[in-house]
């Protein structure tokens, strides 16, 4: 019975969505108001529907109703009840369903939220949404029905695989969903603008919060998923440059991209055709990362020959809405009206600047992901691995970087350089004194080690600077600038502060990790740098729907003892097995156990045992989420604006100097 | 996990804890033990996706493992370690692949797009400084749109 | 000239979609040896039972197939039949039994049916590495001088060996 209520609000979706996706158009061509409303109706009725049916699908979850396919597939009876709603978006059918439905969620925000958008404009930005809408929801139904029977029922269904039986996993792909779909928002803005011949300061101004909407839950998802890695695959890895990550990336490094092109366009109207290309460019990606490889398709032809439909659906698809946008692109945006002039040593410039190199970087990471794919094409086989990221990426990253804390201190249309030079003096220095100390007092001194550091620092300072120039006015620090300060502000010192503090958690970790690797027998003790590390005991534990062999450990360091315990867990249901690494986690650094087979050691038979230090690894996720923080609190500004006209900045007084 | 096929095995082991290195493999001298890892490192486990046979708890990643600490043990240089294992399974194995003609464009890419675009950028901003208004005046329309937004 | 500005991204997404629609219908799994046209490895192995094993030596003279099995390989008991007709047509089929114990070889075949010439126990796996071997089963086939000329990876179908293989091997014995 659900399944069926499901499986008919799906259909009638799409048949809403054709419809939003034609009339608000066709309104907004011939100037008709009632048809340009409809497009608002039918978005929240479309995102009424698919609740709805995503709603009956984790109904028939919870009540494991496994006369559905997909829950006899991902879901079995002694799977804990959160993990077995979880399992509604753990498969292809049901994370394309939130998919779809969070594309309509986002459509409905925009036909709820869109009041002061020029109707026009809004019809076009439904339509569009509608397009991409249609496209997806018939895929879903026609390729990857989530409510499809199975007759007979079995009794019990086949398990989630336990790996994902986490709650680290269970956010994890809605945030980055919640990512990729969120940029088809500024995709269709894009669209809309090009078909107006028109993207200003205004264009832009709408377009911002969309775009930070959807990259805060990107850098949350990124963030939980490098972390979910770290604890749970259980070698304290945190980026492996697998293409599924590369798939999340790509997206986030040009959106972050648009996030600062955008706020030219706003702030200045320039680079409206920058900035609708990055926009048109970001969503392609978030495409091709949720489709191409998330599919498999990259990986193995399997995906392809187990079910060519599929592939060659998505691929058209993704051809449709870039291809199509694309061409639009190379046929409106050269009549785009261009906006002010800047100087070369400008805040325009230096962002300008900031997004080539984003550009850059992205390109590092779409060449290595895909570049495999196009020496197939010329009949050779390559890998493309860490060591080429490390190669490659860095001398892109680290100019970025320090560029990063230049822009603020940058005035709009024209700095100089003697200026600039003048302001980042002192700060230069000291980010290499610091950065240096840090390096020469952590270990064997490396330049890796001495740039890492002090770019961290340097990106720590510009967030203080930031502030530090904000509440400093002509007659000095004053109460009134500090509670004056926009929250936009304060946002971006934390997004650019948590860099930093990413940078210095990378930087430690790929400088000074230590590990080791031995057996180990209960009353054991072993040392790694300062740590010592006893195996207490090994024992047995019975979970919900596992076995685990457990082991306790005591590590101590200066005065300092925890207690960790570390294991493997069999689910029988699924044969799978997990690694629970026991992390004792500090400001300064994380102690990681995890432990492995029994093997002949040289006092006979024992445990393997891999022992890690990892100094400043919780600052890689806490810089993440500082970014995220940052993201919203900037977001949570311009919502605060939009309506309140007291509070419209006079073009930020500290930014502009005094010549 | 020992019995396995290639195409079908290689998913599930992305998804499973990786053992990787186990004692019972090491040197036990430590100068070459590193640099056994270092080229293990280097290496990709062919029947994985995307892991190195450092990382892997595939057999034949242990197998090359194996292998690479024999040759180190024999006195080979890291290099002709390397070599060996790309004469049996060819450049793919490297997860750092060489530079030649056919990978130019991977490797130069990002950087001729940075340069070209600064270089375009540079360029822009030449001709434009020239011909256009330092400021160019709001339209009517884009007054008004900016009015709404500001609640006015 | 600006025209042509706006429409490179356009351009450049066409020739990526063309790169990737040849990259994508070959198999990303396949791994191209690095045998091919070369001399087969040297090696010298043992039987899996007292007396048998041979050695690169005994590829020589005629072109034969060396094929790359283990009881504990899930497709190789599909590939066993289309083996057995190779033989029965007349085709000295070689085996290299792969990090395989050879009590459980010897249980396989004595199920299944022998089809080999020949058996050589791998059981450290290194002449397989030797061979770039990644998965079982794989098959090579080699020439008169004993050199490797082709490589299938994977069960034989037995459309491969009627349509590629078997015309493939004629010519070799056609060769001087």
């Amino acid at each position: 019975m659900f399944a069926e209520i499901g499986q008919f609000a799906l259909i009638l979706a799409l048949f809403v969505a054709a419809a939003q996706a034609v009339l608000p158009m066709a309104g907004a061509v011939r100037g008709d108001a009632a048809l340009m409303a409809f497009g608002r109706s039918a978005a929240e009725l479309q995102a009424l529907l698919l609740l709805t049916a995503f709603a009956m699908l984790m109904i028939c979850f919870g009540r494991a109703d496994f006369s559905v396919a997909l829950v006899a597939d991902h879901a079995a009876l002694d799977q804990p009840l959160p993990y077995r709603l979880a399992a509604t978006w753990g498969s292809h059918e049901g994370s394309m369903l939130l998919w779809v439905l969070i594309l309509a969620l986002y459509g409905a925000g925009l036909a709820r939220f869109g009041d002061n958008l020029r109707a026009s404009l809004q019809a076009r930005v439904l339509s569009v949404q509608a397009m991409i809408s249609v496209a997806f929801l018939a895929f879903s139904i026609l390729t990857s029905n989530p409510f499809a029977r199975l007759d007979p029922a079995p009794p019990d269904g086949a398990e989630l695989n336990p790996l994902l039986q986490d709650p680290g996993l269970v956010f994890h792909p809605p945030l980055l969903y919640l990512g990729y779909v969120g940029f088809s928002v500024a995709f269709s803005f894009a669209v809309a603008a090009l078909l107006e011949g028109r993207a200003d300061a205004a264009w832009a101004r709408w377009v911002r919060p969309w775009v930070l909407a959807a990259w805060v839950p990107l850098t949350c998802g990124i963030t939980l998923g490098s972390f979910w890695a770290y604890y749970e695959l259980g070698w304290g890895g945190w980026w492996f440059w697998d293409p599924v990550e590369n798939a999340s990336l790509m997206p986030w490094l040009l959106g972050t991209a648009l996030l600062h092109s955008a706020i030219v366009t706003e702030k200045r109207g320039s680079l409206a055709g920058w900035t609708i290309l990055l926009a048109i460019l970001t969503f392609s990606l978030s495409l091709i990362g949720t489709f191409l490889v998330r599919s498999g398709i990259l990986t193995s032809v399997h995906a392809f020959a187990v079910d060519p439909t599929r592939g060659v659906f998505i691929l058209a698809m993704i051809v449709g809405a870039t291809g199509s946008a694309l061409a639009l692109f190379a046929l409106r945006a050269p009549q785009l009206k261009s906006g002010a002039m800047f100087g070369a040593v400008s805040r325009e410039a230096g962002l300008t600047i900031n997004n080539l190199l984003l550009m850059a970087v992205t390109a590092v990471v779409f060449l290595g992901t895909f570049y495999p794919v196009v020496m197939e094409a010329v009949g050779k086989k390559i890998s493309v691995g860490p060591p080429y990221y490390n190669l490659v990426f860095t001398p892109l990253a680290v100019p970025l970087l320090l560029m990063v804390t230049v822009g603020p201190l940058l005035a709009w249309k024209r700095d100089s350089l003697g200026v600039l030079a003048r302001k980042l003096r002192l700060p230069a220095l000291l980010a290499v004194v610091v950065g240096g100390g840090i390096a020469f007092a952590a270990g064997p001194v490396t330049a890796a080690a001495v740039v890492g550091f002090t770019t961290a620092f340097w990106l720590i300072l510009g967030g203080v600077m930031i502030f530090a120039r904000r509440w400093t006015g002509a007659g000095g620090f004053s109460w009134r600038l500090v509670r004056t300060t926009p929250v936009a502000v304060i946002g971006m010192a934390l997004a650019h502060s948590g860099l930093g503090v990413t940078t210095a958690g990378v930087t430690a970790m790929s400088c000074f990790a230590a590990s080791k690797i031995l057996v180990m027998r209960p009353g054991e003790t072993t040392s790694l740098g300062p740590m010592s590390v006893t195996l207490a005991r090994v024992h047995e534990l019975e979970g919900v729907n596992y076995q685990a062999l457990a082991a306790e450990f005591s590590v101590r360091e200066g005065s300092r003892i925890i207690h960790l315990q570390s294991s493997r867990r069999f689910y029988p249901v699924s044969r799978n097995q997990t690694t629970e690494a026991g992390i004792g986690t500090s400001l300064f650094g994380n102690s990681y156990i995890a432990i492995g087979d029994t093997q002949q050691g040289p006092g006979g038979d024992g445990l393997v045992v891999r022992i890690y230090r990892h100094p400043l690894a919780g600052w890689i996720w806490f810089g993440g989420l500082l970014m995220a923080l940052g993201g919203a609190a900037s977001l949570a500004d311009r919502r605060f604006r939009i309506g309140a006209p007291a509070l419209r900045p006079a073009a930020s007084p500290s930014a502009v100097p005094a010549e | 996990m020992r019995r396995w096929r290639s195409g079908l095995i290689a998913a599930l082991l992305a998804a499973t804890p990786a053992a990787a290195v186990l004692p019972d493999e090491m040197l036990a001298d430590p100068a070459l033990e590193t640099r056994a890892r270092d080229i293990s490192q280097q290496l990709r486990c062919v029947v994985c996706q995307n892991q190195s046979i450092d990382d892997s708890d595939a057999p034949l990643a242990r197998d090359l493992r194996l292998l690479v600490r024999e040759q180190l043990s024999a006195g080979k240089s890291d290099a002709a370690t390397m070599d060996y294992v790309v004469a049996r399974y060819g450049d793919f194995v490297l997860l750092k692949p060489p530079v030649e003609p056919a990978t130019w464009p991977l490797w130069a890419g990002p950087f001729a797009l940075a340069i070209g675009g600064g270089a375009m950028l540079a360029l822009w901003l030449r001709r434009r400084g020239a011909a256009v208004p330092a400021e160019a005046p709001l339209s009517a329309a884009e007054a008004a749109d900016l009015a709404r937004l500001d609640g006015g | 000239m600006k025209r042509l500005l706006f429409l490179l991204p356009v351009l450049a997404f066409v020739g990526l979609i063309a790169i990737f629609g040849v990259g994508l219908t070959k198999d990303p799994k396949e791994l191209p040896s690095m045998l091919i046209d070369k001399p087969m490895p040297q090696f010298a192995l043992p039987g899996i039972e007292a007396g048998g094993g041979f050695a690169t030596a005994a590829l020589r003279g005629q072109p034969a197939l060396v094929n790359v099995f283990a009881s504990w390989c899930a497709a190789c008991p599909q590939e066993h039949p289309v083996l057995t007709r190779i033989a029965g047509e007349g085709y000295p089929v070689f085996g290299i039994a792969w990090k395989d114990q050879p009590a459980d070889a010897r249980d396989w075949l004595a199920r299944l049916g022998n089809p080999y010439k020949a058996i050589a126990s791998d059981l450290s796996g290194r002449v397989a590495i030797d061979l770039g071997v990644t998965g079982a089963p794989e098959t090579f086939v080699t020439d008169k001088a004993g050199r490797v000329r082709y490589k299938i990876v994977g069960p034989i179908s037995p459309e491969a060996w009627e349509g590629e293989i078997k015309p493939l091997m004629d010519r070799l014995r056609a060769e001087a």
